[in-house]
């Protein structure tokens, strides 16, 4: 016979667990959705068409943020075009040539710290490697300081989504005799190709917001510039200047550029996860 | 199709496998087997799971050789050539030993392209002789009437057993010598299993065949010689005709009656 008070009791208990795990999520999504309100509430004010064509101003006169948001594309488009083509070769090498090796092993341990290691590590380094032997702050610098923390995001997802590649598909094209190099350019890649591109797209989301990087390797830029060699704009550093300045106006446009750059991520993790439930469906 | 056992007499060994042991680390799944496959002849593996079928059919083509830690002791003469040296190529092994899996395995790439691919890795031709393989393949493995339309469709996009079809059509397509099945029909209903095994009736006049099959009717009716395998070893092999209607040993008969296994 079925035992009535333990099966209520069972439900109580499953009661009592949903609304621990319900309510912890709820106050999770409150904040977030606090966030995103302030941001909307704060930044559609100053969000014009001029955010998109004219240069940071002085204080107490008119402009647009179209400095900082070249800047933060020029970089980012430099770091993604440098790091993208490493990391997947990389990522490639640890899920089909080194997928049992010592090295692999290695590899794979130094990615994840630097995978995890705080940005403003990262900037300290290029500043002593690039910035300091060029005697300047420049684009280029930023650039590679964010291309270091693209690789390891897509050395990461390259490698995972290789490796759910299921091992009879990689058989059928060996068992065909193709050599490696063509099983991986033609079969595997392809199979995880929406994968890997959405761990590119994760990559700009991440580098996109980083700050404390581009503090010490491109510093900053009032004007318009697209010298390599020379300091450039970014949302984010504008964005800590004019935050942390005294002037209602600068605090208007840091909120908008702010906006910006949450509805730019944003869009990449949509399409981000458009791509991956493709990917899902076969 | 049957086999009299005259045909055994003058049929030559396209592979000999000779004192055969094959090692997953420590463990040894295969046990000192000797056997012949003979030329444009089926040969059937069967016995129950975990006996060693599908481990010499990995040894076949050396596709046991992707995974660190599996080896194999022994010799397997392919047209009397050791395969198990190290100075062997494995591409241009596999490209002459050529294997169709359990699980259909189309490449994420069109119908014509599943095909292709393997000849492309061989053979430099022009497009209209490209496609003049690609369509005989197609015929060969009997899914060129259900495809034409759509060559450029995924080979995703096709039934389980269409998929199937692909598959052994993309092996026929690089022309090998001899032919390795691991199950091909354990996914695949009744319909689709009797299409391929009318299949590999037609391909056994030009190529060496080898089957593993836990289908014991399957065994009987597709293949010329049956090779029993229980626990790594090799316990009966001989004309199918012969294993199936007067085995030597009471084992093969009790696995073919299906009182064990």
């Amino acid at each position: 016979m079925v035992d009535r008070t333990l099966y209520l009791r069972r439900k109580a208990i499953n009661g009592a667990f949903l609304t621990l795990s319900a309510g912890a999520e709820l106050f999770g999504l409150v904040w977030l959705g606090f966030i995103l309100f302030e941001l909307i509430v704060e930044g559609i004010g100053g969000l014009g068409p001029q955010v998109f064509t004219e240069m940071t101003p002085p204080p107490g006169s008119d402009g647009g943020l179209l400095n900082a948001i070249a800047g933060s594309i020029i970089m980012s488009a430099l770091a993604v075009a440098a790091g993208t083509p490493i990391g997947i070769l990389a990522g490639t090498y640890l899920a089909e040539y080194g997928r049992h090796g010592k090295l692999s092993f290695y590899i794979r341990f130094l990615n994840d710290i630097l995978l995890s290691a705080p940005s403003i590590v990262i900037g300290i380094f290029i500043y002593e490697v690039l910035v300091r032997p060029m005697g300047r702050f420049s684009a280029l610098a930023g650039a590679a300081a964010l291309a270091v923390i693209v690789i390891p995001v897509v050395v990461r997802t390259t490698e995972n989504m290789l490796l759910l590649v299921p091992g009879s598909l990689r058989e059928a094209a060996i068992a065909l005799g193709a050599p490696m190099s063509s099983v991986i350019r033609t079969v595997t890649w392809r199979a995880a190709r929406a994968g890997i591109i959405t761990g590119v797209l994760l990559a700009i989301a991440r580098i996109s917001g980083e700050t404390a990087p581009l503090l010490f390797t491109a510093l900053n830029n009032q004007f318009w510039s697209t010298n390599l060699t020379q300091p450039i704009a970014s949302l984010p550093t504008i964005i800590f200047q004019f935050a942390m300045s005294p002037y209602e106006d600068w605090h208007r446009l840091a909120w908008a550029g702010a906006l910006l750059i949450t509805f730019a991520v944003l869009a990449l993790s949509v399409v981000a996860r458009v791509l991956e439930a493709q990917r899902k469906q076969g | 199709m049957s086999a009299g056992m005259q045909n055994g007499n003058n049929a030559r060994a396209r592979i000999d496998i000779r004192d055969l042991s094959f090692y997953y680390g420590e463990t040894k799944a295969l046990k000192n087997i000797s056997l012949p496959l003979y030329d444009r002849k089926v040969t059937a593996f069967i016995g129950p799971s975990g006996c060693g079928k599908s481990t010499l059919l990995r040894v076949l083509n050396r596709i046991y050789a992707l995974y660190p830690n599996q080896h194999a002791e022994g010799e397997v003469l392919l047209d009397g050539e050791d395969i198990l040296t190290a100075k062997q190529d494995l591409n241009l092994l596999r490209a002459r030993v050529g294997m169709v899996f359990q699980k259909p395995t189309p490449f994420p790439m069109t119908i014509y392209d599943n095909i292709a691919f393997g000849i492309n890795l061989y053979e430099k031709l022009p497009k209209s002789e490209l496609d003049d393989r690609v369509q005989n393949a197609l015929e060969r493995a009997a899914l060129w009437g259900e495809v034409k339309d759509k060559l450029n469709a995924s080979g995703l996009s096709l039934s389980g057993g269409q998929q199937q079809r692909l598959c052994i059509a993309r092996t026929v397509a690089t022309r090998p010598e001899v032919i390795l099945l691991d199950e091909p029909c354990s996914a695949l209903d009744p319909i689709s299993t009797a299409k391929i095994e009318e299949l590999i009736d037609e391909l056994s006049k030009e190529y060496t065949i080898v089957i593993v099959t836990h289908n014991m009717q399957q065994a009987s009716r597709a293949s010329d010689y049956t090779a029993f395998m229980y626990l790594g070893e090799l316990i009966e092999y001989g004309a199918t005709d012969k294993v199936f209607t007067a085995p030597e040993n009471s084992q093969t008969e009790q696995y073919i009656t299906g009182r064990f296994g």
